[in-house]
């Protein structure tokens, strides 16, 4: 039952990264790249109808956390308060830099929500990879000082820094080397992804530069999965025995890579979308695995006293967690069909969808 | 760690009140745009659709605050409440959970195809976009009020050893007698919200000689569906409500209606301030019987005071909860009253030529929403001093870890990043107005 919650959660998530993360890629490419203003409003018309769907899958699986492991919503959330927050304020600057902009014919006025949009989505991108950063090196679980919890042992606290910036540091912070490390490769990965949208789905007369873009990035990129691969096994102890203990697993990452490796060929490919396929590869195989390197860790425990948490230790009752399954089926199907609608009303480039014209 | 807990609690109350601002309208007004569309739809005039097309304007931006506002309710069960949350979700998170799966995903989807869509769709589909992101709404509205009622009057649990609530009966979360009239209760409210905006603007328009012919529709429309929604209010769901909290917390209810000695034949006040110390109401204006008459159908029966009680479980503000009571009580009287006497001018034909129920009705805008909010305070003020009634307090939910240092500043960046929210809505929504429905069409 944990086991299925798990995949629900995970597969929810997962599908969030994807979804709201070519939004955010798209933020990034409209901040940097998109000059002319035909480019600018192709490129928000490109998620106009999508975004505020996409979202939902963050609030969805937010809500199924909190149904189904209780133990660690109430733990993360009070723990990463600050970036939680601050990633509130965010998503609502991206939200009214979308949907505001239209409301005044004015250029000053478009010009302050299109940085709005931009610049929150590129903080989005960082933040989330933040936050991976902080999950993947754990926390000290119970604020565990000189071998006594100051707190139950779930409860934690993480500011935003200190002065080590050190993921080794006794007090950790959320931005040190490491999680930044992780928040520059989320940030490359999601330009990548946005960038792939773009083209998908515009006609905008910059796709042949992105496609430069996606190019370079992706050999970026390479470098930074090589390198964050081996820092990781400095930070966490044997990061990969999962997948030597379960080999099947190892799917995951063959999938990645197999994404990413694809990209490389990006300016050869026949069709707009299949950038944007293979870059939705990469993202589900390195989401993917690294949920399963951690499993059934949901959040590592930097202490030895204090046990980290788990799909078994954070769950809710197995009577709530199996009457979820029926509705949780129901609403899922749901979901597919709205999505399978949304997305062929609205195939092919978006450019003449009327999407933030009054 | 007693101030963390007075910064958690200001920075939910100023977040949930700001929030509850939006989807009021989106609920009510949603439905008064499917009439339009549907009526169009009907007999093809095309008024109609100008008119929704008009609203669904305001709708949009309405919407979208009412959905970036709402994001930060979710996350602060876990951020500010964890206790809380450690030990309720396996319940309420089942509501909370359903509200993301059944009602966002459904809402999010048809919302864009609602309001670009109606080209691509055709008249009959476009309807049909607009009836899924209505359903949606009150589908929204029905799950958080089933998470209200439970920490209302909780049901279907057991309690571990641990302290851990774990759902045992998933049914009685629906089943909850307290679920379905506050569940209409509210509903009804929003709808007299929006009625109240329609009409209201209908009210300017012709007071301000532009867009008669909206002017006049919105005014109508707003007037019929205000006095309905109005009634209903009152009866049977505001009733049904009342004798709810008289059955189940009827402290609460003796603080209410600021009754500190038990009577029989018990009387209802008008006016009056509480005054805590001396166990009375200062400056009372009542009437003899009906609180008796109200509660049990019998103009002589008992009414329990706070004098019945003990003090530990008396609500923690009382006079707050006593104001909130007596101004959504208040003001939804006002607003039968006006709305009555605006259906007879109707009925007569002369209601949009009577200045001073126009400018009344345009005036009163503001008051629903006032109405509302008061609403939600006598609620929530009730319940306290409980998170959970009877079994868990609001000062055994907050966050261990947050500080008060941290909780004020991001309750300091709440309070401008809604000021700024708020000027935006307005000045939006007021240019839309000020442009009126016809010149839609460039």
């Amino acid at each position: 039952m944990e086991i299925f919650w798990y995949i629900v959660l995970m597969f929810m998530l997962g599908v969030y990264v994807i979804l709201d993360g070519y939004d955010f890629g798209v933020g990034i490419i409209h901040l940097f790249f998109a000059k002319k203003e035909e480019d600018k409003s192709s490129i928000t018309k490109s998620i106009g109808p999508f975004w505020d769907a996409n979202e939902v899958w963050l609030i969805a699986a937010g809500g199924v956390l909190f149904f189904a492991f209780p133990t660690l919503y109430a733990s993360s959330f009070s723990g990463f308060y600050l970036p939680l927050i601050m990633i509130l304020w965010l998503l609502i600057f991206r939200a009214i830099g979308l949907e505001l902009r239209g409301q005044v014919n004015n250029s000053m006025w478009h010009k302050i929500w299109d940085k709005a949009f931009g610049i929150s989505s590129l903080l989005l991108a960082l933040f989330f990879g933040l936050a991976l950063g902080n999950v993947v090196r754990g926390v000290n679980l119970g604020v565990v000082e000189n071998g006594i919890s100051k707190y139950e042992a779930i409860y934690f606290f993480v500011p935003l820094w200190n002065s080590e910036f050190s993921p080794f540091s006794e007090r950790l912070g959320i931005i040190d080397w490491f999680t930044i490390l992780v928040g520059i490769v989320a940030v490359v990965a999601l330009t990548i992804h946005g960038a792939n949208w773009v083209i998908f789905k515009t006609n905008s007369s910059i796709n042949n530069k992105l496609k430069d873009v996606v190019l370079k990035l992706t050999i970026v990129l390479c470098l930074l999965v090589v390198v964050s691969v081996v820092v990781w096994s400095s930070v966490n102890s044997n990061p990969l025995q999962n997948f030597i203990d379960y080999p099947l697993l190892l799917i995951f990452p063959t999938i990645g890579l197999f994404g990413l490796i694809n990209l490389l060929r990006i300016k050869k490919f026949k069709k707009d979308g299949l950038g944007f396929l293979n870059s939705s590869l990469f993202l589900f195989g390195a989401f993917a695995s690294t949920a399963s390197a951690l499993f059934p860790v949901l959040l590592p425990s930097t202490n030895s006293v204090n046990p980290s948490l788990t799909i078994y230790n954070a769950a809710a009752d197995s009577y709530g967690l199996s009457v979820g399954i029926w509705w949780w089926l129901i609403a899922i199907i749901l979901v597919g069909i709205y999505l399978i609608i949304q997305y062929r009303i609205f195939k092919g480039k978006m450019d003449h969808v009327p999407y933030g014209h009054h | 760690m007693e101030d963390a807990l007075f910064y958690d609690r200001m920075q939910f109350a100023f977040t949930i009140t700001f929030h509850y601002l939006f989807p009021q309208l989106t609920m009510g007004l949603s439905l008064i745009i499917v009439y339009f569309k549907g009526k169009y739809l009907k007999n093809k005039i095309e008024k109609y659709n100008e008119a929704a097309k008009f609203w669904m304007k305001i709708f949009a931006i309405n919407f979208a605050m009412g959905v970036v506002t709402g994001i930060p309710m979710e996350f602060q069960f876990g951020t500010n409440w964890a206790k809380f949350s450690e030990l309720t979700g396996g319940i309420i998170g089942q509501t909370l959970a359903m509200e993301g799966m059944f009602s966002f995903f459904l809402e999010s989807s048809f919302l864009g195809l609602f309001l670009f869509g109606e080209k691509l769709l055709g008249q009959k589909l476009h309807f049909l976009t607009g009836f899924l992101v209505f359903l949606g709404s009150w589908a929204s509205g029905y799950l958080i009020i089933a998470t209200h009622s439970w920490m209302q009057y909780p049901v279907g649990y057991e309690i571990l050893e641990n302290g851990k609530f774990v759902l045992n009966n998933f049914s009685a979360l629906f089943s909850n007698p307290w679920l379905l009239p506050s569940y209409l209760h509210n509903q009804a409210a929003s709808l007299v919200t929006s009625s109240f905006v329609v009409g209201g603007i209908g009210a300017f328009y012709l007071l301000s000689k532009k867009h008669l012919e909206f002017g006049k529709l919105f005014l109508k429309t707003g007037v019929v569906f205000g006095l309905i929604a109005s009634l209903l209010v009152a009866f049977p769901t505001g009733d049904m409500t009342a004798k709810n909290v008289v059955k189940y917390q009827p402290v609460t209810f003796a603080a209410m209606e600021g009754l500190f000695d038990t009577e029989q034949g018990a009387e209802i006040v008008l006016i009056g301030q509480p005054n805590i110390k001396e166990k009375r109401l200062d400056n009372k204006i009542a009437v003899p019987n009906i609180l008796s008459f109200l509660t049990y159908s019998n103009w002589n029966a008992e009414v329990k005071g706070l004098n019945e009680f003990d003090e530990n479980l008396y609500p923690t503000n009382i006079p707050g909860l006593y104001y909130s009571y007596h101004i959504m009580v208040g003001l939804g009287t006002i607003f039968i009253g006006v709305l009555l006497i605006a259906i007879i001018y109707l009925y007569f034909k002369k209601l949009y030529n009577v200045k001073w129920i126009l400018w009344v009705i345009m005036f009163l805008v503001p008051f629903p929403y006032i109405a509302n909010i008061t609403g939600w305070y006598t609620a929530e003020l009730g319940r306290q001093p409980w998170l959970v009634y009877n079994l868990m307090r609001v000062s055994e939910g907050a966050s261990p870890t947050v500080s008060a240092g941290n909780t004020l500043f991001t309750l300091l960046g709440f309070i401008g990043l809604y000021l700024l929210l708020g000027l935006l809505f307005l000045i939006l929504v007021g240019k839309i107005i000020y442009k009126g429905p016809q010149t839609q069409k460039v």
